[in-house]
């Protein structure tokens, strides 16, 4: 009987410091994983100057999307701008940009090599285009020698906000797309092979030759993945990079969207990546917990303005400042606490 | 006095180990009953939307909300069926060898291995079977398939070392220690005088194996492939890595495919459409329902087998 009490108090014992972790974590979080380094980062960071735990679990975006509207966290984030985010009484902003990038695996094909028009990448998702050497593909490419090969198409297996951004510009720039597969976190693939998040994209097309796929830029540029140009509005092949993205971002008209659910693909200006998109921060209009909105806004500012280094060092594009400073007047308006605004700049 | 009260203090122990040991009895049927009804309640609005259609048509875009679970059946069960196939034979070579033929020093180890390799999680070996065992299915093992017997239409494609036979390949490597482990067990059961017999009048160890041991443990060892085929069926993580998530029908076994796990580990987190949800769940209730049949089939032929054996026993 003694030994079983003894044992008993030391399993208890064993998982207090993991019941405690979780009691001090004061401000909870979830959503995407796109950006789930680069807030963890800053959270880190945070917690280092302030003292505040923030837990964030990346779930995924749509996860994210039904735990804040169900209010069991203080913030979702999401990869999607949320439509209906105002009528669901939320409150959205951008926090970072990124891009999604198409990457090959060709013999001989170097980063930047390949330049891919809108047609032929959407023909390639479609499977109307089956090999290399298709007319579409090789007539932007003159000097490349395209082998004639199958294609191999990857895609996403889960549903994620990359897919959302890369079928939202597929859906832009092809009207077949549109018709086929449309856009959303995951779609009716025509063709392909689906990874599981973009690391199984990027394991399957280092490995399956004569292959194409898409993930964030993040993990091309860490897997050392062969990039392909991109034909944008402009009619200019861009090199996927934080400037083509930031450039992506610049002529977006956040004040006049409403919930600012801006979507930064196919965007005009002749250094625009065309594949571009905002990850997003939910919070309730009106929070049960005040104090804790209070907390995580407070976080948020801090990131919008310090956290910027942070963001470039780990591959995001940060909000520039004219673009955080109508997301903190937002805030102001938008944020009530009792009938009082929560936020004050 | 003492003697009594302990008389006593043992019956009310009695009693109530009893009521305890009756209740956790209960609470597994009470359990698996509810996981019905909740899979059943949660997947009423899909089967509203589609009818028995969700059964056999195979469209799963989620964009429009249209759903079929076909593909997603038919990628479980040929992948369970491709694993049964290859890990029966070698599962009792593997039997045979530990019971009958082994040296006694290799006996402990070698069965020990074997129990080991079953606890393996199976997202070990889904990461193995994605950075080790594909890239040899795409080299070597696929295009010698695919020039050699790609006459017939089943080994037609392309060798991405990722589809419907390399997760066959997987599952089977996962459930050959379950599948040897409880075939070696039952083959130790052979009584030796039955075995001795069967020497004694001059049958070779062949015969012996094959007419004695086989015969008399016919029922566990049936018992032990459902025990397989039924951890197939469900198995997720491996095959979600390796059979492609390429939702649609082909005969080519090379061919990316999708089972219903994958589609349930692949989609659930991001769905958010209410009839996404609750077609994933009617896919979760059909897993339920063939591992169900299965499972009552099993019995039931298990129960007619040890009827005929007895009866020539």
């Amino acid at each position: 009987m003694r030994k079983i009490s003894v044992i008993c108090l030391l399993t208890i014992l064993c998982l207090m410091p993991g019941y405690s972790a979780f009691a001090e974590a004061l401000i909870s979080g979830a959503g995407a994983t796109f950006p789930y380094p680069l807030y963890s980062k800053r959270a880190y960071e945070y917690n280092r100057k302030t003292g505040l735990k923030l837990n964030y679990q990346s779930i995924g975006s749509g996860g994210g999307i039904q735990q804040i509207k169900s209010r069991t966290v203080d913030f979702g984030a999401s990869d999607m701008p949320l439509a209906d985010a105002v009528d669901a009484g939320l409150v959205q902003f951008p926090m970072a940009i990124g891009g999604v990038v198409p990457v090959v695996n060709l013999q001989g094909v170097h980063p930047g090599e390949l330049r891919l028009t809108p047609d032929a990448l959407a023909g390639i998702y479609l499977g109307k285009i089956v090999k290399w050497n298709d007319r579409k593909i090789a007539e932007a490419n003159p000097g490349l020698k395209l082998p004639d090969d199958a294609i191999t198409v990857v895609h996403r297996s889960d549903g994620s906000g990359t897919t959302w951004i890369f079928a939202n510009y597929l859906d832009k720039v092809s009207a077949a797309w549109h018709e086929k597969a449309g856009v959303g976190t995951s779609v009716n693939w025509p063709v392909g092979v689906g990874g599981k998040g973009n690391e199984g994209v990027a394991t399957f097309v280092k490995r399956i030759k004569n292959s194409i796929g898409y993930v964030e830029y993040v993990y091309a540029v860490q897997n050392k993945l062969t990039h392909a140009r991109l034909r944008n509005r402009a009619g200019e092949f861009v090199e996927p990079s934080m400037d083509t993205f930031t450039a992506a971002a610049k002529g977006a008209d956040w004040k006049g969207t409403k919930g600012f659910g801006v979507v930064l693909t196919d965007q005009p200006g002749k250094a625009a990546w065309p594949v571009s998109g905002a990850t997003f921060i939910l919070i309730p209009a009106e929070p049960k917990d005040c104090d804790n909105a209070k907390t995580a806004l407070a976080f948020f500012d801090w990131a919008y303005k310090s956290g910027a280094e942070m963001a470039r060092s780990l591959n995001y594009v940060p909000m520039p400042k004219d673009v955080y400073e109508v997301m903190e007047d937002a805030w102001a308006s938008g944020v009530k606490c009792g009938g009082k605004p929560a936020w004050k700049r | 006095m003492p003697f009594l009260d302990r008389h006593k203090a043992d019956k009310i122990g009695d009693a109530l180990f009893k009521g305890v040991s009756f209740f956790f009895a209960v609470s597994v049927i009470v359990l698996s009953c509810l996981l019905f009804a909740v899979l059943l309640w949660e997947a009423i609005p899909a089967l509203r939307a589609f009818g028995l259609r969700f059964l056999y048509t195979s469209a799963w875009d989620p964009v429009r909300s249209v759903f079929g679970a076909l593909p997603a059946i038919y990628g479980t069960v040929v992948s369970s069926i491709i694993a049964v196939v290859i890990a029966v034979p070698i599962s009792l070579g593997i039997a045979i060898f530990l019971t009958e033929l082994s040296p006694a020093w290799l006996c402990g180890p070698a069965g020990m291995a074997i129990e080991l390799l079953a606890a393996i999680p199976s997202i070990i070996y889904g990461m193995w079977g994605l950075f080790v065992f594909a890239p040899l299915l795409a080299s070597r093992v696929e295009p010698f398939i695919i020039e050699r017997l790609g006459f017939i239409p089943i080994f037609r494609g392309a060798p991405l070392g990722i589809g419907m036979l390399p997760a066959g390949f997987i599952l089977a490597i996962m459930i050959i220690p379950f599948i040897s482990s409880v075939a070696r067990d039952v083959f130790r059961m052979t009584p030796p005088m039955l075995k001795e017999s069967g020497y004694a009048v001059g049958a070779t160890r062949w015969e012996v194996i094959r007419r004695i041991v086989m015969p008399f443990t016919k029922s566990g060892l049936f018992g032990a492939v459902i025990l397989g085929l039924g951890r197939a069926l469900g198995e997720t993580m491996a095959v979600t890595f390796l059979i492609g998530n390429s939702y649609g029908m082909s005969a080519g076994l090379l061919n990316p495919a999708t089972s219903i796990s994958a589609t349930l580990a692949n989609e659930f987190t991001e769905a958010v459409d209410a009839v996404h949800i609750s077609s994933l769940v009617a896919l979760g209730l059909i897993l339920f329902v063939i591992t169900f049949i299965v499972l009552a089939g099993a019995k039931l032929l298990i129960k007619r087998f040890s009827l005929a054996g007895g009866g020539r026993a």
